[in-house]
């Protein structure tokens, strides 16, 4: 079908014309797909927890509150804009813009199967790594120009804690990128067609993995590293002042973080989109049902952690970072490197 | 002090250059109560932490606490100048709205107080299950402590599970007395009603489930690694300080400090059971949280021990409609959830007191926050808070 | 060594920890502790003592039991309860005695302490179970308990 609409596409316009209306098409799809997706996985999460405290959760609207964030996002959207009248105006309005965009924009390299990638760049793990940074920019915006303590304060926090745990995820990424010998995402899923990276580099991939799960979770401000909002301590945080709309891209954006945090994992950890021992790979298309299920049970994870852990303080924060993650990180791309040089990887 | 001197370096120089001499220029008076890179921020009323009503007026440089100051009296009801216009049995159910976590125990102080002084004989069927709801009260405001605890410091789900046992809890004190919370269960002379038929197996129930939940508590919790890093060495409050401040309850014990009025003056059947006092000599905001945990199972085992035998008689003394007092003061002290309750009336002879104070627990461990909270981070504040288990109507009353 | 030791132990609790809440997670089909409470209100039954509100109840020929001694009114701490009274003539004996004209309750004020029905001493006055008390008038917090044309019940004495 999508070969169909790319040959009427080029057969009816212009080559340059008809490649803008095709980029467009996709970027369109892909938005329309992840705001479904972030409103199940907001979802998702007030179901799971609600599990995990003796709740029901959301059962009122829809079947089984299928439809309650639905709902919750046509109320957000018809509320009115507040703000406060000495804010920074135009980084107040810009803040949330940053932070989604940014999040979106992570999407577009991941392979949901062998065909359906939209962006494949040979820099693919760089850039997803350079993309998830820009989103805290839009955080320390929003902090700083809400003219809020409580805001100023989390946003301050969201600096320290992305700097710090951007070098662990940077370095994580590495370590695994030692086997495959490529940034670009399509290759690394063919070099996992021997086993997933997690088995091919047995120990070393396995701290490696649980290094990146801890700093992608503090990657994505969430409990136990939710420094930024913090409710107990600073009311809401850096979107203290926001509201309706533009609240609901901070949190959609925190959502979609989290799919793009699961799906690195899944990428890189445990083979994207090929099934476990081959089962489906004569089913080609079956390999978006295995991409979104990994990554669903690592935002699974994700979401396990949130409910059981309590929030660590911001300076037990960083001693995580640079005393314990940071220095382990760089010992285990040692010996990765030495397991990959003494070809000590398991391959089937 | 640098960087403000700093600041104030254009202000000098044109003083200097319009030669008016810079003594008419006091910056001291300026920001006077706090340096330049320092700045404030009101915790409250309005806040997560504060449970309730309290106004946290905190002076912070970044994260770092330089000074707390509580800003009290929102909450305020004049409590004690409406026991003064109160008849002796309807001073006991405003003793409800102070510390509403430990009803029962408030009820049962102002009765006691009335009851020593009317010299009245009350049947030991009374002191038992006065003690006996006493204890089940301290374990419900525990439990409610332990849930709330663990969301002050992030773990959302504690709450929960704090209120699943809390609530079989309610359910026993909805069936005896009627009311879940603001019990006047109580009345001087006895109780209001006699226990319900169901009590002692509820109670049972209840204990026997409690016992499986704790260790629950403790492996989701107090086991921690992130909660242990989070509370211990946190807060440190000396045995010196803690005498000097006034403080009482398991904030007190928590550093060492041996001072459970159940244990001194024993009063109702608490002579009969034998229980051990919950010490800890580290202080901090974790030995807090342990002493209550213990005092968990030191209620649980009071519990238990009277449960199974209540005495058979009357519930409930007679006393006159119209209760007067006989002229002078008549002092009782109890040992609430949070620390030592103390009723002081004095008496004119008429029906009701010339006057009446409460000693109320958490006003004097309030007063301990600025001590131990400052150079501590913000997380820490919302730690010590938590574990002094603040009640804010029983500060302001 | 102690470093490693510190990590290993710090996995362990932060895993014996999730494993208590995955535990729930299993078992949360049947264990939701939460009351779904308006779907419930067929079901829901609150304890014979709750004390929801006052109620006078009143026998198949509209009679009550409050003889109007006024002791529930000067107990209550908070001016909940009035009572309009006055003397009629006894039918039976022809002594003038006290009877009363309303019996009026103030929900808005009540705080439920339970006093006016532990004095009172015909039993008059008794705890109602309903607990759905919200109007969107206040005044209509204001009851009246005894029923118009109501008498005292033969026999009740102070």
């Amino acid at each position: 079908m999508i070969e169909t609409i790319h040959n009427w596409l080029y057969s009816t316009m212009p080559q340059g014309v008809a490649s803008i209306v095709e980029m467009i098409l996709i970027a369109l799809a892909y938005l329309g797909f992840f705001a479904i997706a972030g409103l199940f996985l907001v979802l998702m999460e007030r179901k799971v927890a609600a599990w995990f405290q003796l709740r029901i959760g959301p059962n009122r609207v829809g079947f089984y509150g299928s439809l309650q964030t639905m709902a919750d996002a046509l109320k957000l959207l018809s509320k009115e804009l507040t703000g406060t009248a000495k804010a920074d105006k135009f980084l107040y309005n810009l803040a949330p813009y940053f932070v989604i965009i940014s999040a979106l924009m992570g999407l577009a390299v991941f392979p949901f199967t062998k065909d359906i990638q939209a962006f494949d760049i040979n820099i693919g793990i760089f850039f997803l790594i350079a993309i998830s940074s820009i989103g805290v920019i839009g955080i320390l915006l929003g902090g700083w120009a809400s003219n809020n303590k409580f805001a100023l304060i989390g946003a301050m926090r969201s600096g320290v804690q992305a700097i710090s745990y951007e070098l662990s995820i940077g370095l994580s990424l590495l370590t695994m990128i030692l086997i495959t010998g490529s940034l670009q995402l399509s290759e690394i899923v063919e070099v996992q067609k021997n086993g997933w990276l997690i088995i091919q580099g047995h120990i070393p991939a396995i701290i490696a993995f649980m290094i990146y799960m801890i700093a992608g979770t503090a990657e994505t401000n969430r409990a136990p590293f939710d420094m930024v909002e913090a409710e107990s301590e600073l009311g809401a945080g850096f979107h203290t002042e926001y509201s309706g709309m533009k609240f609901a891209y901070f949190f959609l954006a925190e959502f979609i973080n989290m799919f793009i945090i699961a799906a690195i994992a899944t990428t890189v950890f445990f083979g994207a989109w090929l099934s476990p021992f081959g089962i489906t790979e004569s089913i080609p298309w079956l390999g978006v049902f295995w991409f979104l299920g990994k990554t669903l049970v690592l935002i699974f994870l994700m979401m396990w952690f949130r409910w059981t852990f309590p929030r660590l303080r911001i300076d037990q924060l960083l001693t995580l970072e640079w005393k314990y993650l940071l220095p382990i990180n760089l010992v285990n791309i040692v010996i990765m490197a030495l397991i990959v040089w003494l070809n000590l990887t398991i391959k089937f | 002090m640098a960087l403000r001197e700093k600041n104030n370096k254009p202000n000098s120089l044109k003083t200097n250059n319009l030669e008016l001499g810079t003594q008419n220029m006091k910056p001291e008076t300026i920001n006077s109560n706090f340096k330049s890179e320092e700045y404030q921020i009101n915790m409250g009323p309005q806040h997560p932490a504060t449970h309730g009503v309290l106004n946290l007026l905190l002076t912070i440089d970044g994260e770092t606490i330089k000074k707390v100051e509580p800003d009290l009296g929102y909450i305020h009801r004049s409590i004690e100048k409406m026991c003064e216009r109160d008849s002796y049995q309807q001073i006991v159910h405003l003793t409800d709205r102070m510390d509403y976590l430990s009803s029962n125990i408030n009820n049962e102080a102002v009765c006691l107080a009335v009851e020593n002084a009317l010299e009245l004989e009350i049947p030991e069927r009374v002191k038992v299950i006065r003690t006996i709801i006493g204890e089940l009260t301290r374990i419900s405001s525990h439990c409610l402590w332990w849930g709330v605890m663990g969301m002050d410091v992030g773990a959302l789900s504690t709450f929960f599970y704090g209120f699943r046992d809390r609530e079989m809890l309610n359910d026993i004190f909805e069936e005896t007395c009627g009311a879940r919370l603001t019990m006047n269960y109580n009345v001087p002379g006895g109780l209001m009603l006699d226990i319900h038929p169901n009590f002692v197996k509820r109670v049972k129930k209840f204990v026997t489930h409690f016992k499986t939940k704790i260790p629950e508590y403790d492996r989701l919790l107090t086991e921690n690694v992130i909660f242990q890093k989070r509370t211990k060495g946190v807060g440190v409050l000396s045995k010196e300080d803690a005498i000097s401040f006034g403080v009482s309850g398991p904030v007190a014990r928590a550093s060492g400090y041996s001072c459970d009025v159940r244990k001194y003056h024993p009063y109702s059947a608490l002579d009969k059971v034998t229980f051990n006092e919950s010490l800890k000599t580290e202080g901090d905001t974790f030995a807090r949280y342990q002493v209550r945990i213990q005092e968990l199972w030191e209620s649980l085992s009071i519990v238990e021990q009277l449960i199974d035998n209540i005495p058979e008689g009357e519930y409930r003394v007679k006393t006159n409609a119209v209760i007067k007092l006989p002229k002078g003061e008549f002092f009782q002290k109890v040992e609430t959830a949070r620390g030592e309750f103390c009723v002081y009336i004095i008496s004119t002879g008429t029906k009701s007191p010339y006057r009446l104070k409460f000693r109320s627990p958490g006003f004097s461990n309030l007063s301990v926050l600025n001590h131990i909270a400052v150079g501590g981070k913000i997380g820490d504040l919302v730690a010590i808070l938590a574990t002094l288990d603040l009640v804010i109507p029983d500060i302001d009353r | 060594m102690s470093y490693f030791s510190d990590i290993y132990k710090g996995i362990k609790t932060l895993l014996t920890g999730m494993s208590v809440t995955g535990k729930y997670f299993l078992t949360s089909r049947k264990g939701a502790i939460t009351q779904q409470y308006p779907d419930n209100r067929a079901t829901l039954k609150m304890f014979d003592r709750f004390r929801g509100e006052v109620i006078m109840p009143h026998n198949e020929n509209n009679e009550h039991r409050c003889t109007g001694c006024q002791k529930c009114e000067i107990i209550c701490p908070n001016g909940t309860i009035e009572i309009i009274w006055d003397r009629g003539i006894d039918e039976e004996t022809g002594k003038k005695k006290k009877k009363i004209d309303q019996f009026v309750y103030h929900l808005s004020m009540c705080t439920m302490c339970a006093l006016c029905i532990d004095v009172c001493p015909t039993d008059a006055i008794i705890w109602g179970q309903n607990f759905e008390n919200s109007v969107y008038d206040r005044t209509k917090l204001t009851r009246v308990l005894n029923e118009p044309e109501s008498k005292l019940m033969p026999g009740v004495e102070d």
